[in-house]
């Protein structure tokens, strides 16, 4: 049989123009910004990241980030696209290069690597979620393209990774030196004296784009935003959460503290640790004796 | 033009030229009011299957290729029990106006044409063997389904889905126990459900009366030329079917398994082999499906791509009744009888850069007494009698020029192994088909979606009625007779 020539044309026709109409309309109509507004941002054609063998390249990431990510980190890549204004806590702003879960110092860039986790893992207290189905090489592609938003990756080297010093020993005492410092640091003002997150600054505590955001609460046992281990809660408060309230600590806690604090931590959360069965028997020995953390507390003598 | 068409100049007489300028005017039309429409829109559209993606605030191509396929994005979050993993899938971080309600709908032209068939004219008298066409505006049928979480890790489906008359049956309906122990490996579906295709027939591209089906998910070897009896099986591959499914999946999803155990009814209700009223009762037995597939990473294919490579191997064992037990005045009450039947098979999806390539390989076996047509109480099997079996499968290709565009086409085709009866033509049943296609995505709102879909497909089947029921819906004069169908389709395919 040979279909009408007239209807076989008209359907030909239909898909080639179909085809060509499509093409420049959503050309024009729904495209990540090609041409980056941020003067000096690295070049989309040239950017690269570097992740354990596996080379990423920022003209893949383009396309990659427009399927995956431009409805919430936005076209211009500012964190404004079209669903950004339902999502709490907002999108990240990558025009501005600060990123909350480094390996690097405050204030520097993160690490290829920092970013390729943070993409993998995914923040479980947002509407990020873990991109895990990616393969390494569409994860290393987005990092590449990530980084053509900003000029800063352009004229600055990401940080010195901060060498993490190995575990001190679990110990109730290392834990009782932690609540010292919960104390003296006065973590307990965001994330409030039980780890609830309910501190007398949090209500107040908004990040660097001045939209309102809560301190993390100890006691729904969830993963912490920058990673699950002792060493990413050691790295967290010793990096700082860039762009958020949450300072760096390096300065003024040396490494065995900054492990007792990270001992004491864990026994706010609702888990199953050797921290927490710790801390449990020392409460039920001990529970008159110990003083309540907060305003003009003694916690500290414990 | 108009000047023409009212002195009655006949359009067909038209010089080509001219009558490639009339179409092309026809379609620019049809594009002039789409990218008005599209440019009216507000800027960043990458679109979202709507019940899923108002609940979580991503664009549909994050877990489509092109919708309805799924990458293996969506494939995660499908075998997560359609959560993401994050605390926002428990149903207390919905808003409480919140409904997770999609519906899909296709309005479109389409021309239909099969030829080889037996037809006749009012007032005119004889027999005729002759094309019969068919042209003109229509609807598809509706999906107006819901999906996402009871609870945490409990998740459901509800699919009501009508025909374009609105009569309606339940496509999907099942509630899925997720992640068991905190492991991805054991999730429980109770319902009625699709099998776990590697290839979905579900969630493909097509939309046409010959191309909107792969042809060998619904192939029944053809039974006896001489005496017209059919294949008494049913089974279609691509068929929803109820029952009990046990699936696991590693975190990523590369490795995913499937066992299922369904009722040997084709997903009817009511214990019928029905969806909808008036259905053959169905017999007490129950198959079996069992599908792995494994994806992997191949260096070099990924990069700019859309990822991943994937194989996998499924196997249906079922059983269908023969014959009935009867009430007194011969109305069937449950099958008996049962014969057995299979389909083995092994499938891939394969990325190169923007080029995504779907092949299969399908290999059916039906009983002598269901190839035949004949029950099995009724006496030992004529000497010409065969257990029939088929070899088939397709290719398709998917060119992604960006998430809004996708160029399709398919080649399908379909060999009997041996045949029902030792009478028959040796290719009695075969099929070939092909399609192509286009479908463009103007609106990709992650609240709402748009597609323009074209599409050709043609198919040939040699002594039977096309899959798509096309024409008389009777074979051919002769079993030997090869029936071209063809279909031309022009639609909105628009899901909210």
């Amino acid at each position: 049989m040979i279909p009408n020539k007239l209807a076989v044309r008209f359907a030909l026709g239909s898909m080639a123009l179909l085809t060509l109409g499509a093409t420049v309309v959503t050309a024009q109509a729904t495209h990540v910004n090609s041409v980056n507004p941020n003067l000096g941002a690295p070049s989309v054609e040239s950017e690269q990241s570097h992740i354990d063998g596996v080379t990423g390249h920022a003209y893949n990431g383009k396309k990659l980030y427009r399927r995956f990510c431009i409805g919430c980190h936005g076209p211009d890549g500012n964190g404004e696209g079209e669903n950004a204004q339902w999502i709490d806590p907002k999108p990240r702003d990558f025009t501005e290069a600060t990123f909350k879960c480094r390996s690097t110092p405050t204030g520097t860039l993160p690490t290829d690597e920092d970013l390729y986790n943070a993409i993998t893992r995914g923040f479980v207290t947002t509407n990020m979620p873990q991109w895990r189905p990616l393969s390494p090489q569409q994860r290393a592609d987005l990092v590449a393209f990530v980084k053509t938003w900003s000029p800063r990756w352009a004229k600055e080297k990401s940080g010195t990774p901060l060498t993490i010093p190995s575990e001190t020993p679990i110990t109730i005492d290392s834990i009782l030196r932690g609540r010292a410092m919960f104390q003296k640091l006065e973590c307990w003002k965001c994330h409030g004296p039980e780890g609830h997150g309910d501190g007398p600054s949090a209500a107040t505590l908004t990040d660097d784009k001045s939209n309102p955001i809560r301190p993390y609460n100890f006691s729904t046992g969830t993963r912490f935003m920058c990673g699950e281990t002792n060493q990413d809660l050691y790295r967290i408060f010793m990096t700082g959460l860039d762009g958020s309230p949450m300072p760096s600590f390096a300065d003024v806690v040396k490494p065995d503290e900054a492990w007792d604090l990270v001992h004491f931590l864990r026994t706010m959360q609702p888990l199953k640790t050797q921290e927490a069965s710790l801390w449990q028997s020392y409460v039920s020995a001990h529970g008159k004796d110990i003083k309540p953390i907060g305003p003009d507390s003694a916690a500290g003598a414990q | 033009m108009s000047r023409g068409f009212g002195k009655g100049v006949n359009p067909m007489k038209w010089p080509q030229s001219k009558r490639l300028f009339a179409c092309a005017f026809l379609v620019l039309a049809m594009l002039f009011c789409d990218v008005h429409a599209a440019c009216a829109l507000p800027n960043s559209k990458v679109m979202a299957i709507p019940a899923f993606a108002r609940k979580y605030g991503l664009p549909c191509s994050a877990c489509h290729t092109a919708w309805p396929e799924l990458n293996n994005f969506g494939q995660v979050f499908r075998d997560n029990g359609y959560q993401l993993m994050n605390d926002r899938d428990s149903p207390i971080w919905q808003n409480p106006s919140y409904f997770p309600i999609t519906f899909r709908i296709t309005p479109n032209w389409h021309r239909e044409s099969t030829d080889h068939q037996q037809v006749q004219t009012q007032n005119v008298a004889g027999t005729f063997t002759g094309t019969v066409t068919q042209a003109g505006f229509d609807l598809s049928g509706m999906d107006l389904w819901s999906g996402g979480t009871l609870y945490k890790n409990i998740s459901f489906i509800l699919l009501p889905s009508s025909d374009a008359t609105a009569t309606w049956h339940f496509e999907s309906a099942f509630v899925r126990f997720d992640n068991l122990k905190g492991s991805p490996w054991f999730n429980v579906k109770f319902g009625k459900f699709e099998l776990d295709n590697l290839i979905s027939e579900k969630r493909f591209l097509f939309l046409s009366a010959n191309g909107g089906l792969y042809q060998v998910y619904h192939f029944t070897p053809p039974g006896v030329a001489a005496t017209g009896a059919g294949d008494l099986n049913d089974f279609g591959i691509g068929d929803n079917q109820i029952g009990i499914e046990l699936m696991g999946h590693s975190k990523n999803s590369y490795t995913r398994y499937s066992i299922a155990v369904v009722s040997s009814n084709e997903g009817g209700v009511g214990l019928t082999n029905s969806s909808t009223a008036g259905g053959t009762p169905s017999n007490r037995t129950y198959d079996v499906n069992l599908a792995f597939s494994q994806a992997f990473n191949a260096k070099g294919f990924s990069a700019g791509g859309l990822g991943l490579q994937r194989v996998g191997a499924f196997a249906y064992v079922g059983q269908r009744p023969t014959y009935f037990q009867t009430d007194t005045s011969g109305n069937p009450l449950v099958g008996l009888g049962n014969k057995s039947f299979y389909r083995v098979g092994v499938a891939g999806d394969f990325s190169i850069g923007s080029l995504e390539l779907l092949p299969l390989f399908m290999h059916g076996h039906d009983n002598a007494y269901l190839g035949s047509g004949l029950a099995s109480n009724s006496g030992p099997l004529p000497s010409t009698t065969r257990a029939p079996s088929f070899n088939g499968g397709f290719i398709e290709a998917h060119y992604y020029f960006n998430p809004q565009n996708v160029a399709l086409f398919r080649f399908e085709k379909i060999n009997m192994g041996q045949q029902a009866d030792t009478t028959n033509p040796g290719d009695f049943g075969n099929v070939t088909a092909y399609s192509f296609g286009y479908r463009w995505y103007p609106i990709m709102l992650s609240r709402a979606g748009l597609a323009i879909d074209a599409e050709y497909s043609r198919t040939k089947s040699i002594g039977i009625v096309p899959e798509s029921g096309d024409g008389t819906g009777n074979p051919p004069l002769f079993p030997t007779d090869g029936v071209w169908s063809s279909s031309i389709f022009l639609g909105f395919d628009f899901d909210f």
